[in-house]
């Protein structure tokens, strides 16, 4: 679960600024943020994952006081526990789907790489139904494929939220509606949170809990 | 720890292989600046120990005033640098002496690549040359052939090589003369495996200062005969001259003037011991014309210390240029992870580390560097075949 109180955040050298005085979302439930470009809600993701470190407030996800730990534990947290969708998929060129999907294993030591995980990352294609691409590089595949691949990057380590910025910003209407079921499933399945940032108004019945950031941002 | 490593190492590899080219290019670079001062070093080094070495196992060395550097490289290595004319009683006056013993060489032709040296057979015990098949030089047209030569001309025993015309348009001397191999010489790893090694007599005949013919008085075609009066008998452009000596033939052959008065390039001069050797030398640095007598040790060490000198001249430019190949292989890794910045942004949303972005640059720089060496030994083995070349090269 997802636990935010009394959260502020400002940019240095910026008037943009961000303040939560309450935000909870349950294991199981799946949440979308929307509000216009700027309105801070992949800031809001960036502090939930710990991209960067909040200023003042309490922030909670599932065990993990997120304001209190350091650099190198933020970093693990955010490999162990969280897991990132991003908008432009951010899959490596030089590397395969596969070897793309096993990436967390092998940027940070605190997960381990074995038979098992690889096994995992080929049930999470062929459940995503990109099996025959693993051997694929980015330029060689579609874009619903690389967000498939994105999203088996994102699950592979079983994370306990799963925080997805725009997911579907480049895809076609049929893609969409794939993804954002994938991405529930996982959060159904595993009893998950999972949290959407998106101004795709079109997405947003599949969600248990929808927030408006405009209230948020000043 | 081996698991970040073997991480690392893994991310490292796909993205150098995923951009083979720019790898290659980097590599190859880096592999020719590190392969040219060994290979460099490696060259001087074997050429400095291979002249060393037969410049010691020569005492002295007899020869024409000129460049003692030409004479001495074409006594102990058969250089095509001639040294100009040693007259025969130049060579002998060293043996009236009785304080060494002079053996003439004579080098000024050739069979295809291969030198023939026209000597004596004090030559092939001075050397201390062994004959691994056959005999040794009994008679004119007798040749021994150096190992390398044998394996090289594909001859034995038995087999014949035939001499090369010196120059082309001498139409009036010297023919092409086939030599009778008679014995193949046990490898030694000095330029005698490459030479092919004659009576001096017989390289005489090759030069054309001897030849063998029918007799005269008992030809069979009168038309062969120019001029006949009691006391000689004058031959025209008709008679033929033998181009092979037999066992038949080689009572004709014959020099029209005195052997005792022709030239050879040369002469190893071995001393009856040290003093007598410096006597000599004494003797014949006295003197302002006439033959130079030199120690064969000195004059490759000025050549070695010559060498030297380019080497270190070298040496300096190569490290100049390594030193910008390396600057330019900074800017590229820095380049390239600029270019890498938004992978490195991707990376640490996912949560990596910051040893592992430090191991992927570290393990970039290793596979590149051991990837170069790799290759700078694969030239270096690569060169290692022609090396011989290399060294013939600078000798020659």
């Amino acid at each position: 679960m997802i636990e935010v109180s009394d959260l502020a955040y400002h940019y240095p050298d910026s008037n943009f600024g961000l303040s939560i005085d309450r935000l909870a979302v349950e294991k199981g439930q799946c949440a979308a943020l929307i509000g216009p470009s700027g309105c801070g809600k992949t800031t809001l993701l960036h502090l939930i994952a710990g991209i960067i470190p909040s200023q003042s407030g309490a922030l909670r996800v599932n065990a993990h006081e997120v304001e209190k730990l350091n650099d190198a534990e933020r970093r693990l947290f955010r490999v162990r526990d969280i897991g990132v969708v991003f908008q432009d998929f951010a899959l490596l060129d030089y590397l395969n789907f596969f070897d793309n999907i096993l990436h967390p294993y092998r940027i940070n030591p605190g997960l381990r790489l074995t038979g098992e995980v690889k096994q995992r990352a080929r049930d999470l294609a062929a459940s995503m139904g990109i099996t025959d691409k693993l051997g694929r590089f980015v330029g060689q595949t579609s874009q619903g494929e690389m967000q498939r691949a994105a999203i088996c990057r994102a699950l592979i380590s079983a994370p306990a939220v799963v925080l997805a910025d725009e997911p579907t910003g480049n895809l076609d209407p049929a893609n969409k509606v794939e993804i954002i079921d994938i991405l529930r499933g996982y959060a159904r399945e595993r009893q998950a949170t999972l949290l959407v940032a998106t101004h795709d108004h079109e997405i947003l019945d599949a969600f248990d809990l929808v927030v408006d950031f405009r209230e948020w941002s000043r | 720890m081996i698991v970040a490593i073997r991480n690392s190492l893994f991310v490292a590899w796909r993205y150098l292989a995923f951009h083979r080219i720019r790898t290659i290019t980097l590599v190859a670079a880096l592999a020719i600046i590190l392969f040219i001062p060994l290979f460099l070093e490696w060259v001087v080094r074997d050429s400095r120990e291979q002249l060393t070495a037969r410049a010691d196992g020569t005492p002295m060395v007899l020869g024409a005033p000129g460049s003692s550097l030409d004479l001495v490289m074409n006594s102990l290595y058969f250089t095509r640098a001639r040294p100009q004319a040693l007259p025969m009683p130049d060579v002998t006056a060293i043996d009236e002496t009785g304080l060494a013993l002079a053996i003439p060489l004579n080098t000024r032709f050739s069979a295809g690549a291969h030198p023939i040296v026209g000597t004596t057979l004090d030559y092939l015990e001075m050397r201390g040359l062994n004959i691994a098949a056959g005999r040794s030089l009994a008679v004119l047209g007798d040749a021994l052939v150096g190992h390398l030569a044998a394996q090289a001309l594909e001859v034995a025993p038995g087999d014949s090589v035939i001499s090369s015309p010196e120059d082309l348009f001498n139409l009036a001397g010297q023919y092409p003369l086939k030599l009778n191999i008679v014995g193949v010489l046990a490898p030694t790893g000095s330029p005698d495996d490459k030479s092919i090694f004659v009576d001096v007599r017989t390289s005489w005949i090759i030069e054309g200062l001897g030849h063998g013919h029918e007799d005269l008085a008992n030809t069979e075609d009168p038309s062969v005969i120019l001029k006949r009066d009691q006391t000689s008998i004058v031959a025209n452009a008709k008679l033929r001259t033998h181009a092979v000596i037999t066992a038949e033939n080689l009572g004709s052959f014959h020099f029209h003037d005195d052997p005792e008065q022709f030239a050879v390039t040369g002469a190893l001069v071995v001393p009856r011991d040290d003093k007598a050797g410096t006597i000599l030398l004494g003797r014949y640095a006295a003197r302002s014309d006439g033959p130079q007598l030199v120690r064969p040790g000195m004059v490759v060490q000025g050549l070695i210390e010559t060498i030297f000198r380019i080497k270190t001249l070298l040496d300096a430019v190569i490290l100049l240029v390594g030193l910008a190949t390396l600057l330019t292989v900074v800017v590229v890794f820095m380049l390239s992870w600029r270019l890498r910045e938004k992978e490195l942004v991707t990376i640490f949303r996912l949560g990596c580390s910051r040893g592992a972005i430090a191991g992927f640059v570290i393990a970039e720089i290793v596979v590149i560097a051991a990837a170069s060496i790799a290759l700078c030994g694969g030239l270096l083995a690569g060169a290692a075949l022609f090396q011989g070349k290399f060294v013939e090269m600078i000798i020659s």
